[in-house]
């Protein structure tokens, strides 16, 4: 049996470990309040720009550009998007399970398979099962900005264009509330041919420069948002993630301070117990 | 929609910053400066680093827009641009730091910086346009 000294060094350790989880708590609830705004702020440009897109396809003829052109499939590049940091509950191993399931069916299929990562989560265990990555991000959830689905996709369309990838997987977290995140894989490249939407009318727009240039402009454009969409996504799932994992961690916490307590209380009484026993006993033994 | 206005929506990565119905707008497309008014025909084209105004009534309003596209339909002008601000948002004094850095690199950078320090320098001193204009009402 443990000794109320035990026990109570326990507890305290306890409950500094409440402490820490609850204090994580509330920093990961106004980290997700504001990569949740930014998330809202970004549907609008992200709808609009579909919008724009299905226009012009309903409105184009023929003409198809090459990041919209299907080859044959040979090479299909899995992108896995993680965070860097831990302590978010299941949300890295979803995403990795989930990868690595892919990657092997993709794989079964007699497709080769190539790898890159985003996220020190996906980085280290890919390194760790010493799978080759073609490329790595890492540092920059939490401070996401354009530029870094710029950087993404800007590396992701060279390879593309230099027909080294016939098709790309993003792997990542989509956020559906605060309790629920999903594993999508969503196809990159080649873009899903546009249909047109069909209640709206079929414009013919005049195009200025040219019709080819605008795509050759809007469609890597289309790419980043898309990664962006994605980065801010996985950013508001990680840290609602991360919210009820702490959440979680901190009600254990607490359940077991309580049952702790408990335990401490009932030795407590018992030692007391002992001690009055002991006194009655020796004023027995004195009358005697 | 009132007869013979047009819905202007700008729009950016960073959220929606107009969305309201006004009498004509006049952009900066890569081509050159265009009008809009209310029945243009379909058009989309890609704009620069420039000014984008429109007219409500009596009152015309002025914007920043770095780089998008512009679409056009019968009553509708949709802005997609990279970043955009009111021109009672754009801060006077951080375009014209911007300006003196951007300038300064662009006396010692070769060719590789060179580009972006000129983009750089064109959208401070169309921000500060901009913004000179405003006061000057």
């Amino acid at each position: 049996m443990a000794t109320l000294r035990d026990i109570k060094r326990r507890i305290k350790a306890v409950q500094s470990t409440s402490k820490i989880t609850k204090a994580m708590k509330m920093v990961a609830a106004s980290k997700f309040r504001r990569a949740q705004q930014r998330m809202f702020e970004m549907r609008p440009y992200a709808d609009r720009m579909n919008a724009i897109l299905s226009g012009l396809a309903g409105s184009s003829e023929g003409e198809v550009h090459p990041l919209l052109a299907v080859r044959p499939r040979r090479t299909v590049e899995v992108l896995v998007l993680t965070s860097d940091r831990g302590l978010c509950g299941a949300f890295n191993a979803n995403i990795l399970k989930a990868a690595t399931k892919h990657i092997d069916e993709l794989k079964g299929e007699g497709f080769e398979v190539r790898i890159s990562s985003i996220g020190r989560k996906a980085v280290d265990y890919f390194k760790r099962r010493e799978i080759p990555q073609r490329k790595s991000w890492s540092g920059i959830s939490g401070k996401i900005s354009y530029s870094n689905a710029r950087e993404i996709a800007g590396d992701i369309i060279e390879n593309y264009t230099n027909e080294e990838i016939d098709e790309i997987i993003l792997v990542y977290n989509e956020f559906k509330s605060v309790v629920a995140q999903r594993v999508v894989m969503a196809r990159i490249l080649p873009l899903a041919p546009i249909a047109a939407a069909e209640e709206m009318p079929v414009y013919n727009f005049i195009y200025e420069p040219s019709m080819k240039e605008i795509f050759n402009d809007l469609l890597p454009k289309n790419v980043e948002v898309q990664i962006f969409r994605a980065l801010l996504e996985s950013q508001a799932s990680e840290e609602a993630a991360r919210m009820s994992a702490m959440e979680n961690a901190t009600k254990a916490a607490n359940e077991m301070i309580d049952s702790l307590s408990l335990q401490y209380n009932k030795a407590r009484q018992a030692t007391i117990t002992k001690e009055l026993m002991d006194i009655v006993g020796g004023v027995e033994a004195l009358k005697g | 929609m009132a007869e013979g206005k047009l819905l202007l929506e700008i729009v950016t990565p960073q959220g929606l910053v107009f969305s309201q119905e006004v009498d004509e707008v006049t952009a900066s497309g890569t081509e050159g400066e265009f009008g809009i008014l209310p029945g243009h025909v379909p058009f989309v084209t890609t704009l620069k680093i420039g000014m984008l105004s429109c007219k409500v009534g009596s009152e015309t309003k002025y914007f920043f827009v770095n780089w998008g596209y512009a679409e056009v339909s019968h009553e509708k002008v949709l802005i997609l641009a990279d970043s955009a601000e009111k021109s009672d948002e754009i801060d006077y004094e951080r375009a014209k730091a911007a300006m003196e850095r951007a300038e300064q690199r662009m006396k010692q950078a070769e060719n590789i910086d060179f580009k972006r320090a000129e983009a750089a320098v064109e959208r401070a001193v169309t921000r500060i346009q901009i913004a000179e204009l405003k006061r000057l009402k």
